[in-house]
């Protein structure tokens, strides 16, 4: 061991994945999704580091992921199960019993939270979860206290035995921080199983005895030193008040207390471990204070608990409900609370350009064949970049992993007991297909949903930067692994009609498309299945593979904006000078897939020099 | 020491890798940082901000006008992100056409160095010489050598000096 601190620069999720390594965590499980992804991936990355054995996983779903790590922890070993907020909504069901049973060696789910949103579909907040689970939950305040948590979470569930959430945000996720690194621990655990049917398989007969005895240890959890809230004392000019702030909020708060010469200025709590509340700590509010401000990520989680007369915060409307906290409108909420001067208001957040397709990008070309065909279908579709597919009018529905295909039935049984029912085009993207779509597949051949579902299948996981996906036979650790084709998949679902194409070939997937429609409406039709199939482009072996060609717009061109405002490609845009379309060749990758577009076949391509 | 820096562009223009490159300069030579990233959906094409907070801070945002140094690599962010700059503060953008801030074609001079995505590094340069930073150029050579691969190296270097004016 050298004297030299290892400091290395560490977003977040790198801080906390290095952290799992060196709290001996041996089994690593996770679903990919924005913004808990990068955290396996420095488990995996990272892996080397380890000094025992570690199992890393890119699991299928973020149930299967918590299953996976709750068996290992049985044995004794350290696991983590990694997944978004929204991503315990699926696992849900074995995360709720778990409270419950328990484990043997520390459980952690680490479960990221967006407040905002800024990359999901609801800004749902774990540590309310936790609360409904029963299941102690910590809220680190910066990537460096994230990975401190780590090897401390362990202990606390090892003592109690209870699954521990570690609940980091977005700007605790994709933060930057210098972080100091530490030596691996080498726990040397043997996997050794100790059957308890009585727990391992509780029935109901079994179940007040282990709710009563999950109640005691949350008392005593909620008591314990390491986790009660840190006071930063204040120099007593505003007596009886306190600030108390969680999370990120907490770092918020200290930078602008500081900006504004109040960093003493009165008594600051730090919420360690948001559930179970220290009963020790809101004695103390409830006794030595009358004006408390409760700040805190999403809902009113500390607030709720602490049910004090004089605390203010999301329930009384003095901190907003929904949206970030960010330092701008933690600000005005202080400056309310202090009686400071009122800082300007905040500018309507203006958001800029908004996020579109990269140019070449496959599924770009399956909307746009998708909506000249069926210009009055309706589409649902799913969750991951496609979703981006409403910028092209071809996406009228996104609820969450999987739902697409359940939805496109539903629309179905709805028009269709009325008599004649609209195409009904379903886009899912293939990683997702696996995640949540090959029950709601089956469910819509046996009930005899008459729909295209439409698999949009590019290899990778790619909104979350293109982690493997179960039909390319390949392992979280870069190894073999077996593939799991889609096609068997589809056709043992019941499915009769099932074809493949590359969207790059517009005139045949149209030709399919029409195809599909057909066997919908046949008498013995039900559901079509369309593997739309190009890999994805930030994928560098797919740019290389495929032929790029001068793409160029010529003076024919009658500056309609078709393939501006229609195709939304981002190599293409308005020339403010001349008032055509302009290919703008730094972002081009030369698919050619928007010459069909121009009505006036402006859009010429030729081979590159 | 303490500065605030934002970094602004849109999804591929190496946001991200000058955020690091920033970030680590401040590692080496050892002062905190703290940096806020924009990850996910926003990465496709969309507008992205970075914050870099120098010294001793607790949290990587910035509130609006409290920016040392605005970083601007789309010009058309400007409307979107100026209000978090200070009214004395450095402001530097890549554009080709005039306005406000000081102003570099760093991706016409990215693309004469092979690659437009280069254009992050040429500002850098920029900023550098400007002395608008905490940091030197020899703290930027050094956190480039840190963090860019091997392959693309010589080119890096290329544009932080031609942004320097080398």
């Amino acid at each position: 061991m050298s004297d030299v601190k290892d400091i290395q620069l560490l977003m977040g999720n790198e801080a906390m994945g290095r952290g799992l390594i060196e709290a001996g965590c041996q089994i690593a499980a996770a679903y990919p999704g924005t913004p808990s992804t990068e955290i396996l991936q420095a488990v995996i990355d990272r892996r080397a580091e380890a000094v025992e054995p570690l199992h890393v996983e890119w699991s299928v779903n973020e149930k299967i992921a918590f299953e996976v790590a709750l068996a290992a922890s049985y044995t004794g070993k350290r696991a983590a199960a990694i997944m978004k907020q929204v991503g315990l909504n699926v696992a849900a069901d074995p995360f709720m019993r778990t409270a419950y049973l328990g484990v043997k060696g520390g459980l952690l789910a680490i479960v990221a939270d967006d407040p905002g949103p800024h990359s999901s579909q609801n800004e749902q907040d774990t540590r309310l979860f936790c609360l409904q689970a029963r299941v102690p939950v910590l809220d680190p305040a910066s990537p460096a206290e994230a990975k401190e948590m780590i090897p401390a979470a362990f202990a606390l569930s090892e003592q109690y035995e209870v699954a521990v959430v570690l609940r980091p945000t977005t700007r605790i996720c994709h933060a930057r921080q210098n972080v100091e690194l530490g030596e691996p621990v080498r726990l040397e655990r043997r996997a050794d199983f100790q059957k308890d049917p009585t727990r391992w398989a509780a029935t109901p007969a079994f179940l007040p005895a282990l709710h009563r005895k999950l109640n005691a240890k949350l008392a005593q959890i909620a008591r314990e030193p390491a986790w009660q809230p840190r006071l930063a004392p204040g120099d007593g000019s505003r007596p009886r008040t306190a600030l108390v702030a969680s999370g990120i909020v907490h770092g918020h708060l200290v930078d602008l207390l500081g900006e504004l010469g109040l960093d003493k200025a009165v008594d600051l709590f730090q919420v360690l471990m948001p559930y179970p509340l220290s009963p020790d700590f809101i004695a103390t509010l409830h006794r030595d204070y009358d004006h408390i401000l409760v700040l805190e990520e999403t809902y009113p989680v500390i607030e709720l608990q602490l049910a004090h007369p004089g605390a203010v915060g999301k329930q009384g409307g003095a901190v907003p409900r929904e949206g970030e906290l960010t330092p701008d409108i933690l600000h005005q909420v202080l400056a309310d609370f202090l009686a400071l001067p009122r800082p300007p208001e905040v500018p309507a957040e203006r958001r800029g350009r908004r996020p579109s397709l990269c140019p070449g990008c496959p599924h770009r070309v399956s909307f746009a064949v998708i909506k000249q065909t069926f210009p009055k279908g309706i589409f649902p579709s799913d969750i991951g970049c496609y979703t981006l597919g409403m910028n092209l009018g071809a996406v009228h529905t996104v609820h969450c992993m999987g739902a697409c295909i359940s939805q496109g039935a539903g629309f179905y049984q709805a028009y269709a007991q009325d008599g004649d029912f609209p195409t009904v085009v379903v886009t899912i993207g293939d990683s997702t297909f696996f995640h949540a779509g090959i029950p709601a597949l089956i469910n819509a051949v046996i009930q005899k949903a008459r729909i295209i579902v439409m698999i949009l299948d590019n290899a990778t996981t790619a909104m979350t930067g293109g982690q493997p996906v179960p039909h390319l036979g390949r392992a979280a650790d870069g190894g073999a692994a077996k593939a799991v084709a889609i096609e068997p998949l589809v056709r043992a679902g019941g499915v009769d009609f099932l074809e493949v194409c590359d969207p790059y070939d517009q005139p045949r997937l149209a030709e399919l498309l029409r195809l599909a429609d057909a066997h919908i409406r046949a008498p013995e039709g039900g559901v079509a299945v369309i593997i739309s199939r190009h890999g994805c482009l930030m994928e560098p072996s797919v740019r290389r593979g495929q032929e790029s060609f001068l793409v160029t717009i010529n003076a024919a061109c009658i500056a309609c904006r078709k393939c501006v405002d229609q195709f939304e490609c981002p190599a293409l845009l308005m020339d403010a000078e001349t008032g055509k379309a302009l290919v703008d060749q730094d972002r081009c990758v030369g698919c050619g897939t928007c010459i069909p577009v121009c009505p006036v076949a402006a859009i010429v391509k030729e081979k590159r020099p | 020491m303490k500065q605030q820096i934002i970094v602004s562009g849109i999804g591929g223009q190496g946001v991200l890798f000058l955020t690091r490159v920033i970030a680590q300069a401040a590692v080496d030579r050892g002062i905190p940082v703290l940096t806020a990233e924009t990850h996910g959906m926003a990465q496709r094409g969309g507008t992205v901000l970075s914050t870099i907070k120098v010294g001793d801070f607790h949290s990587p945002l910035i509130r609006s006008g409290q920016a040392d140094v605005g970083l601007l690599l789309w010009e058309a962010n400007l409307a979107v992100h100026q209000g978090l700059l200070k009214p004395e503060g450095h402001l530097l953008i890549n554009a080709d056409k005039p306005g406000p801030g000081m102003r570099v074609d760093a991706g016409g001079l990215a693309r004469e160095l092979g690659n437009a995505v280069l254009s992050n590094l040429v500002l850098l340069g920029l900023a550098v010489r400007e002395g608008a930073l905490f940091c030197t150029a020899a703290d930027c050579e050094q956190a480039i050598r840190t963090l860019a691969p091997e392959k693309f190296l010589a080119q890096n270097l290329a544009a932080l000096h031609r942004g320097m004016g080398m």
